[in-house]
């Protein structure tokens, strides 16, 4: 799993946020139109392109998209 | 005075899926007539350009696609420009007892009525294709919630299909897009001469109806029309049943 790979499909799990506020370092959770269903988009997105089963728990461990990156390539 | 026209579809483009016959043709060509550019599909090619051929002025376009095919979907939704509106209405009839159901006619029923449009709206939504505050409007019936014998297949996809509308309602609700079902009772189209029933056991129900007929198409597509536009801001996670009054179901004696 490549990091700016998965910036770019972390980014897409949002719809009125643009790209470009989507970095490794930009704390996720604390965007605007990040919501519950937004955590479920991106454990849908560990599932179905990374193979990987992460929690409501995990995301909410993490603070950057780089801290997520991480966690899904250690599981 | 300009006129007051709550109504109006200008300047909003919008996809009708089930587009060649029946209730889709309708609301497609209904939508052309209130100002809208419209996208219909079907798997028909013909008969998508005979519905093209009705629709007054505009910009419109048919692409053909087989809904129940994924990569048919996927090229759909490539060529999609972005909409403010969509129908879906395709689906397939059945009229099949309890007892003789099998997995085929499962299928049969399920895969049009049910699976192809989550799996379309899914792609639509994946690739951003539906602007902030459309309208999506899923024609689903009143067999969901009123029932006639042999129509258990039809009526269970129809429910399922509602209740899934209720869900992405709520999901889309922070973006402004609404969703709303329409539910009619019987509307003569091919989809209840397909079903084994004859036309003039038809006739005759339809004398049941306190309203004394089935519906039309085009009864269906003045209410898509309300829901598509901005008239109905306020409605979203909605099921309307349109049925000439009653429960809108067929009754054979």
């Amino acid at each position: 799993m490549e990091l700016n790979e998965f910036v770019s499909n972390f980014a897409d799990q949002f719809d009125e946020t643009d790209a470009s506020e989507i970095t490794v370092d930009c704390h996720f959770r604390e965007l605007e139109e990040y919501s519950s269903l937004t955590g479920m988009g991106i454990i849908a997105m560990a599932k179905t392109q990374y193979g990987k089963a992460i929690t409501g728990a995990d995301i909410r461990s993490c603070t950057t998209v780089e801290d997520l990156y991480n966690l899904i390539n250690n599981k | 005075m300009e006129q007051f026209n709550p109504f109006t579809l200008i300047g909003k483009q919008i996809l009708v899926t089930g587009a060649s016959s029946g209730i889709g043709k309708a609301i497609a060509v209904a939508c052309a007539k209130m100002g809208a550019t419209v996208i219909v599909t079907g798997r028909n090619v013909e008969r998508l350009n005979e519905t093209l051929s009705l629709m007054p002025g505009g910009n419109h376009k048919a692409i053909s696609a087989d809904l129940t095919n994924t990569e048919d979907i996927n090229e759909l939704v490539t060529e999609l420009p972005k909409i403010d509106g969509l129908v879906q209405c395709a689906g397939v009839g059945s009229r099949i007892p309890c007892k003789n159901i099998g997995k085929e006619d499962l299928k049969r029923v399920f895969m049009p009525n049910v699976e192809a449009p989550i799996l379309l709206q899914a792609a639509i939504l994946s690739k951003k294709k539906i602007n902030k505050a459309a309208s999506i409007v899923y024609v689903a019936s009143r067999a969901a919630n009123a029932p006639s014998i042999g129509n258990a297949a039809y009526s269970a996809s129809k429910g399922a299909i509602i209740s899934y509308a209720k869900c992405l309602a709520l999901e889309l609700a922070p973006r402004l897009i609404r969703v709303n079902c329409i539910c009619p009772g019987m509307v003569w189209t091919e989809l209840i001469l397909k079903d084994g029933v004859d036309k003039e056991l038809l006739e005759q129900s339809q004398l049941t109806y306190p309203l004394k007929r089935f519906g039309q198409p085009e009864d269906v597509a003045n209410l898509a029309i309300y829901l598509l536009s901005d008239a109905s801001n306020w409605m979203t996670g909605s099921s309307l049943d349109i049925s000439g009054g009653g429960e809108g179901i067929l009754t054979l004696n």
